[in-house]
């Protein structure tokens, strides 16, 4: 072969080509790909929202989100960290592009991200908020944020219209353990949230998450996770941190 | 690794020779890549307590030993000696990259399952093993084989603990319960039969991998070393 394969030119030149080359593949298809990327990531919001409401299933396709998500939530609200209304929105989701502020397009986890960074400040956050119309009757989500044990956790809690009583709520996470503290997302934990209140009289005081709390004696609690002690008090928090925002907006309706 | 020595010889042999066949057949058995050779033990571990994980790990690896075996090979006069190792790593690297990019585009539901064990096809060894040990060394379609039959014997195993695991761990199937609900206590649980949870923990994929090899070897006695 006419080129020494163990010159240095060589391996430079293999080198660089090999970089340009492989960035240019991998970077032409994440383009490619971004669009079906999105809708998906879009879709897969509204089914979360729409489940803490049981209007859809958990293993539901997701692509039956959109239609249903149009259907039956109503109104996007947007709070700021005092619980004043900045914004209200109905109809059509504007992609992300369009209309960074609406409620939908909020990523709470990303604003999250920026505050535990430093980057945002508290009273600068926006609280996006569903109002869900489903038999008649009103029901209201929030979308909420939080750090497990090893990552972010997140859920979404819905409202009776009594803006006090638990209709539902959802939580995932994207690393905690399996089997410990990853059973906040199975159902036998979500469901100890269901008709439980976060006001006593008027004061607000959260749902806490405790070790062998909740049951039907404590209508403010529920029963933490064995072995999932960190990832309990992350919930416990995130509720605590979010609602507290909500609880001045819910107050005043 | 006897592979390396092997090279293929004249153009006309046939697609699928007697020694073709081997490169398939070998590694599901004699040259196993998880029970005889011990490697890709890491995911055997973390991956095999759910079935459904486990085959669509296998066939994603499949796939990245597949592609990479014949990049590899079909750039094996052009990979410089010193970088090779280096070069290796970028081909699967990208390669898993694109697999997990159209998971997240096709079927988001089940890359988000996996997503954390997509990325780590990566680091599993099997992968570098037979990049390094025979794509380097030989022509494009023995390669091929070379990496199908790997990604068999790899696939073959990991779903076998799957199945074990997830059954005995979890008392369910690929997710459909088997014996009754454990939590609500019906079926087999009403009579007091109980998930052995110790399945569950990666230590017990290492036991059950042992027990595998264990069989492996009292049927193919020539896998006995002395």
């Amino acid at each position: 072969m006419a080129i020494n394969r163990d010159s240095n030119g060589y391996t430079y030149v293999f080198a660089i080509a090999m970089v340009v080359v492989v960035g240019s593949i991998l970077a032409s298809l994440a383009m490619g790909l971004k669009d079906l990327q999105q809708e998906n990531m879009k879709q897969e919001k509204m089914r979360d929202i729409l489940v803490s409401v049981q209007v859809m299933e958990k293993d539901q396709a997701m692509t039956e989100a959109p239609e249903l998500f149009n259907q039956y939530i109503a109104k996007r609200v947007l709070l700021d960290a005092g619980g004043k209304v900045l914004a209200e929105e109905s109809g059509n989701i504007p992609s992300k592009a369009q209309a960074p502020e609406d409620p939908f397009n909020i990523d709470v986890q990303k604003q999250y991200r920026s505050f535990k960074a430093n980057v945002v400040k508290a009273e600068d956050m926006k609280y996006p908020l569903f109002e869900c119309s489903k038999d008649g009757k009103t029901f209201y989500i929030v979308p909420m944020v939080g750090t497990g044990l090893w990552g972010p956790i997140w859920g979404y809690v819905a409202f009776k219209d009594d803006l006090n009583t638990i209709y539902g709520a959802t939580f995932d996470h994207k690393s905690e353990t399996p089997g410990l503290g990853a059973e906040i997302k199975e159902a036998g934990f979500q469901k100890q949230f269901v008709d439980k209140t976060i006001f006593e009289g008027s004061e607000f005081v959260s749902i806490s998450v405790l070790k062998g709390g909740g049951g039907k004696a404590d209508p403010h609690g529920v029963d933490g996770i064995t072995g999932g002690t960190i990832t309990s008090d992350g919930v416990n928090d995130m509720l605590n941190n979010t609602l507290s925002v909500y609880a001045t907006y819910f107050k005043q309706n | 690794m006897s592979e390396v020595a092997e090279k293929v010889e004249k153009k006309s042999e046939p697609l699928f020779s007697k020694k073709n066949k081997t490169l398939i057949t070998d590694p599901l058995d004699d040259n196993n890549p998880i029970t005889v050779q011990v490697l890709g033990i890491c995911s055997a571990l973390a991956i095999t307590v759910q079935v459904k994980n486990a085959v669509v790990m296998s066939l994603s690896v499949l796939f990245v030993l597949i592609a990479g075996n014949l990049v590899v090979s079909l750039m094996r006069n052009l990979i410089p000696g010193r970088i090779r190792i280096i070069v290796q790593l970028v081909v699967v690297a990208s390669l898993v990259i694109i697999v997990d990019q159209v998971l997240k585009a096709y079927v988001y539901d089940v890359s988000k399952q996996l997503s954390v064990f997509v990325g780590l096809i990566i680091t599993n060894c099997i992968i570098m093993g037979r990049l390094e040990a025979f794509a380097l060394g030989n022509k494009p379609w023995p390669a091929i084989l070379d990496g199908f039959g790997n990604g068999l014997g790899y696939g073959a195993i990991l779903i076998l603990v799957a199945v074990v695991r997830e059954i005995f761990g979890t008392g369910k199937f690929w997710g459909v319960e088997l014996f009754g609900n454990a939590s609500e206590g019906t079926g087999l649980f009403a009579m007091g039969y109980m998930n052995n949870n110790m399945m569950i923990l990666p230590p017990m994929a290492l036991v059950v991998v042992g027990i595998i090899i264990w069989v492996q070897r009292a049927r193919n006695t020539k896998l006995i070393e002395d």
